[in-house]
């Protein structure tokens, strides 16, 4: 027992030097015949918030669950903070917090009584679980519905108790799966903010989401789609190296312009902004002024002007998710 | 150290939850009380006050003798007075009895002959546990001094002389209440995190599988023992249930067999995946315990497979133990046997639960 013990306490030296946080190589996950994660090669910096951008299904919870050791992968090999996942999870789970994507803190207990049942879990002295309570009671506004159950809280403040009760003990590094998926708009800046606290603090955070907003404040992000990793880097990187063109265009009928353009082969997708379409074309489209100007005037239609813009990450994420031709 | 806090945190947890669920709060007072009053009052297998009539076509001083001290037997209550063994027919026919004493007119005559019965005895057949006690009243009369025949068989019944039913019930129904609350409870105790997705976040932190079972079971032996405690004092007081054995040896046995119900409840958690699906897997469990373990029908009286069955239950074995202890006043030395296989159950259901709980969610 003893021996298996020291075994398993021991880091990967490699790991430890190298300033990653999380390294994982062809982790793959089936359920079934369902691939819900496929080939994904991984590297998340230490100290960074890196982003899983991707729509429901993409297998974003899917690949944190085996990140943190709670899903055995099909194939793939995972080291997480130097440990070896999932032979070394339980070593794992006193350096991590987890935030699930449902609340899953006791409904039927107190905010003070989940907070104190965690700190309890996570071996916390006396003294530093005081501390430690006390100081994420401030540091997230808790003061106020300590002594409410947790069940009567709003989606806001149940996301800043699951997120006070993953950060108790001080993890190196947090994985959130989507956390402000049931937060209003000015919770979810307010939550954000607390991260980059954390992330000065040394803390690496993995987090998961479906806003481009959000992505957009991330040091580095994957967009994983359909289990695949299609594009990974930051936010300017992935915008800048875009094999895509964007073009905005203005008319006064903008829905039949849009449907005339998506007959076009090289048009990805249009997007209706007001009245202006913000059309993707695929990089084959040498002129996309041109080719838009002709295929409006073949369809009988009109527009008032048709400029080249600068792509953005929603023009990424919408390329690398459905620019793709499916198999 | 920081295993028993862990383990701490749990067990308190569990509290805070238990006092708060009111419906399981409930449940520990109420589902004892509601059986035992149910099977003291309610359920009897020796009925007495069965509804009755005769007709006495002899009307002699014998024979009226004969019907009055049927009567006091208790175990018929004269209702309808018949002038003919056809009218007897009639009312056994329509229901209004289960019993019809027929004294023929020659009642005199042929008690005094050997071989032939002096009267005649019609029972409603239809329902076994009046057909038993009626049988029963026959063969008082075959042996009652009427014969003028010496009894072949002098019966004497040890422990339970008066054949009351709750005093051969209560202990049994000891069994049966722990066998349902306690299963239930655990059965329930991980299914219900699972379903209210805490056990991922749960699983997620340094709490150990052992930890976490351990801690799941601790809240619910205190409740075990408060229930024994509700069924001993409201057995003795309602029912005067005699308590022959040690007071502790009682106690121990009890907390044997709530640990061994509650590691099995676990088990039952680790298997199901819903809720629902543990209150069914419960029942697979506490139906045979009522019908086989002999708490309802003879063990003795079983085909050898449904013995069999019996034997793989915890109550049957709980059942010899404790009507040994309360009824016959047993040591737990001469019950040791039994208790070794509780013991048994114990660590089997353990390790299964513990072994199939993983940290994992496939």
């Amino acid at each position: 027992m003893t021996q298996t013990q020291s075994h398993r306490e021991e880091k990967t030296a490699v790991e430890v030097t190298s300033g990653l946080a999380i390294r994982a190589r062809g982790l793959s996950k089936n359920f079934g015949k369902v691939q819900a994660v496929r080939e994904l090669d991984l590297d998340v910096p230490k100290n960074r918030i890196y982003g899983f951008l991707g729509p429901n299904g993409s297998g974003k919870s899917t690949t944190i669950r085996m990140l943190c050791g709670l899903l055995t992968p099909s194939a793939g090999d995972i080291t997480v903070l130097g440990w070896r996942i999932p032979e070394q999870a339980e070593a794992l789970r006193r350096e991590v917090g987890y935030m699930t994507q449902k609340f899953s803190l006791y409904e039927d207990l107190t905010a003070l009584e989940n907070l104190r049942f965690m700190a309890n879990v996570h071996s916390l002295s006396r003294a530093r679980r005081r501390e430690r309570i006390e100081s994420v009671t401030g540091r997230y506004q808790l003061e106020p519905f300590l002594r409410q159950y947790a069940g009567t809280l709003s989606g806001g403040q149940r996301q800043k108790l699951a997120l006070a009760a993953a950060t108790l003990h001080e993890p190196h590094l947090l994985f959130l799966d989507e956390p402000t998926s049931a937060v209003d708009p000015e919770s979810r800046r307010g939550f954000w903010e607390t991260l980059f606290d954390l992330v000065a603090e040394g803390t690496t955070i993995l987090v998961s989401t479906h806003y481009m907003d959000e992505a957009e404040r991330c040091h580095a992000l994957a967009i994983l789609d359909q289990g695949r990793l299609v594009a990974q880097g930051s936010p300017d990187e992935l915008a800048r190296s875009i094999d895509a063109k964007v073009a905005i265009v203005e008319s006064t009928q903008p829905r039949r312009v849009s449907a005339a353009l998506q007959k076009q082969e090289c048009v990805v997708s249009s997007a209706q902004i007001g009245n202006t379409l913000r059309i993707l074309l695929s990089k084959e489209a040498s002129d996309p002024q041109e080719l838009i100007r002709s295929a409006v005037a073949e369809a009988g239609l009109e527009i008032e002007s048709c400029e080249s813009a600068q792509a953005n990450l929603e023009d990424v994420f919408v390329a690398s998710t459905r620019g793709r031709k499916q198999p | 150290m920081s295993s028993a806090q862990r383990i701490m945190a749990v067990i308190r947890k569990e509290i805070i939850q238990l006092s708060r669920d009111r419906l399981t709060f409930g449940m520990i007072v109420g589902i004892p009380t509601a059986l035992l009053l149910l099977f003291g009052y309610a359920i009897n297998m020796d009925p007495r006050h069965l509804d009755a009539a005769f007709a006495d076509l002899s009307a002699t001083a014998a024979s009226r003798q004969f019907v009055m001290d049927l009567s006091q037997s208790q175990v018929v209550d004269f209702r309808y007075r018949a002038g003919s063994a056809q009218e007897l027919e009639e009312l056994l026919q329509s229901g209004k009895i289960s019993v019809g004493l027929l004294v023929p007119a020659d009642f005199e005559r042929r008690r005094l002959e050997d071989g032939r019965a002096a009267a005649q005895l019609l029972i409603d057949g239809s329902d076994t546990v009046v057909q038993a006690a009626a049988t029963r009243l026959g063969q008082m009369i075959n042996t009652s001094p009427y014969q003028y025949q010496p009894a072949l068989l002098e019966i004497r019944t040890y422990y339970n002389p008066e054949r009351r039913s709750p005093v051969n019930t209560v202990p049994g129904l000891i069994g049966i209440i722990l066998t349902m609350t306690m299963v239930l409870f655990t059965a329930v105790a991980i299914v219900r995190e699972r379903e209210r997705g805490n056990l991922e976040l749960l699983i997620a932190t340094p709490v150990r599988t052992t930890e976490l079972m351990l801690a799941k079971i601790a809240p619910y032996v205190v409740i075990g023992l408060v229930q024994v405690t509700l069924i001993l004092v409201l057995g003795n007081l309602l029912f005067q249930v005699p308590i022959r054995g040690s007071m502790l040896d009682v106690y121990l046995l009890a907390l044997i067999f709530i640990i061994a119900n509650l590691a099995i409840g676990l088990a039952i958690s680790t298997m199901a995946r819903n809720q629902f699906q543990a209150m069914q897997l419960t029942y697979f469990i506490l139906l045979p315990s009522i019908l086989l373990s002999g708490f309802m029908f003879p063990f003795s009286g079983m085909p050898r497979l449904a013995q069999w069955i019996a034997e793989l239950l915890p109550m049957t074995h709980f059942m010899r133990l404790i009507r040994g202890v309360i009824l016959r006043g047993a040591k737990l030395e001469e019950l040791a046997g039994e208790l070794a296989v509780l013991g048994l159950f114990i660590v089997v259901a353990m390790t299964f639960a513990v072994r199939r709980f993983t940290k994992r969610l496939d």
